[in-house]
């Protein structure tokens, strides 16, 4: 695992997971620095009609607090941030959210690619994207326009993910600068501590 | 595929639509924005926005479907079904020990399907004839199909039929719909009390007065300069102690009018009309 440099230039990290990936976001989120503060802002495939319980499982051993933001909620440091059922989660300039219920796209509200399409836009060269398990190729776009526009690709290794869909999807379409264990992701977050 | 516009190539679109139309889209949200226009540039392989701009000119009919593409008209009958349990259970048995008629409007209705639910609910409770229902929109083209009520059966079938179950109705939504072929048909008769009316929120405000107000998941397309123009609009629309209703993931919290009103329910995202 290689730990980056330019750590500084970092202003957000934006992660997409769909099946297999809870355990693992749990776990980061479990053994994450405390002190890590750019903003984490999470789209994960969920139930539609299931609007509660999310949050308040995964803030079971979360290090940080998590939100489901409200439309045009401020982004600030040292928050996770967690995309709500039924709602696409777009990061907006200015450094802010909205929500939209536009049709779904690769048949998932929240989707991934919407997620790290708008957050790049945003954050351009400055964001980190992370795309873990999952069963459809939704967050591979989003990962490619993320690595056009400058920003740090990763994703959690095919080997240990439960299904390899996705990552493998992004490998196939663009760089991704890291293939990570869940471990190392963890490491490669926390390094942004020293 | 359209890969990318740039921020002024936007600007100048919604600048345009202004100036030539009666649409202002120039406090829309950006990045859905951007969205809507990107996907009618692939619609009609335009390679840039310039285009849109040079259609209409040539082409003023097109800015009719422009604004049809460019509203989001995805929407569920019984989205958030506790928050119908809460009208049926709480909201209108309080509002009837008041007063024999509630007024009640929809502020962008859409294609219909919570005016629809609207109407069940109060069918099933006996309050169908005590209310007058306005359901207004920006496209006429969404509203002629709000009231033909035509939904497709498959998106019946494994949303709006679920909802409805989470509602916990007094029968099945089959109940209020015969099948045609691929689609559903709504009972007419549902909508005996309902108007619907083209309307515009950003330009032509308010009309009248009422009791509740539903504006779900609309103003999530707007920036917070344009919300708190809305919310304004929506203060003057409501009688005193009258509701205010938005999406689950909305709030008013941040905007100029907050404080002349309370919150009834925040799950619900429920607020009441409480100061002038």
């Amino acid at each position: 695992m290689a730990i980056i440099d330019n750590k500084e230039i970092y202003k957000a990290v934006v992660i997409g997971g769909s099946a297999g990936s809870f355990q693992v976001i749990s776990k980061i989120l479990s053994e994450i620095n405390p002190k890590f503060d750019l903003p984490i802002i999470m789209a994960l495939h969920r139930l539609k009609h299931v609007r509660n319980g999310f949050v308040e499982a995964l803030s079971i051993k979360s290090k940080k607090p998590i939100i489901e933001p409200a439309d045009k909620e401020a982004i600030k440091k040292g928050m996770v941030y967690l995309a709500p059922a039924n709602y696409h989660l777009c990061v907006e300039l200015g450094n802010y959210f909205s929500l939209s219920t536009e049709e779904m796209v690769n048949n998932s509200r929240p989707a991934i690619d919407i997620t790290i399409d708008t957050a790049s836009y945003v954050y351009k060269q400055k964001i980190i994207g992370i795309l873990l398990s999952g069963a459809n190729k939704d967050g591979a776009i989003g990962m490619k326009r993320l690595k056009n526009r400058g920003g740090y690709t990763i994703v959690q290794d095919p080997k240990e993910c439960t299904i390899t869909t996705m990552p493998e999807a992004a490998l196939e379409i663009t760089t991704i600068d890291q293939i990570l264990k869940t471990s190392e992701i963890i490491q490669f977050l926390n390094s942004f501590c020293d | 595929m359209v890969e990318d516009i740039e921020l002024a190539e936007i600007k100048k679109l919604a600048t345009f639509i202004k100036d030539e139309f009666s649409y202002d889209f120039t406090n829309y949200a950006l990045s859905s924005f951007k969205r809507r226009i990107i996907r009618i540039m692939e619609l009609y392989k335009f390679t840039n926005a310039d285009q849109i701009i040079q259609k209409l000119t040539k082409e003023p009919e097109f800015s009719k479907t422009l604004l049809s593409e460019i509203t989001v008209n995805v929407t569920e009958m019984f989205r958030d079904p506790s928050l119908w349990r809460v009208l049926r259970d709480q909201i209108f048995p309080n509002l009837f020990q008041m007063q024999n008629e509630v007024k009640i409007w929809h502020a962008g209705c859409s294609s219909g399907e919570e005016v629809f639910s609207m109407c069940v609910l109060l069918e099933e409770n006996g309050w169908l004839d005590k209310v007058k229902i306005f359901a207004t929109d920006i496209d006429h083209v969404i509203i002629k199909k709000a009231k033909e009520g035509k939904y497709l059966l498959k998106n019946t079938q494994e949303v709006n039929d679920k909802n409805y179950v989470r509602f916990e109705g007094k029968g099945k939504l089959s109940d209020y719909y015969k099948i045609d072929g691929q689609n559903v048909i709504m009972e007419q008769n549902l909508l005996r009390n309902v108007t619907f009316r083209e309307h515009d929120l950003v330009k032509t405000g308010w009309f009248s007065k009422f009791d509740i107000i539903l504006c779900r998941n609309v103003m999530i397309y707007f920036n917070q300069t344009l919300q708190n123009e809305v919310f304004k609009v929506f203060h003057t629309s409501l009688f005193n102690y009258g509701y205010l209703i938005i999406g689950s993931k909305e709030t008013l919290v941040w905007c100029d009018i907050a404080n002349k009103f309370i919150t009834v329910n925040n799950e619900e995202k429920i607020y009441k009309r409480v100061r002038e």
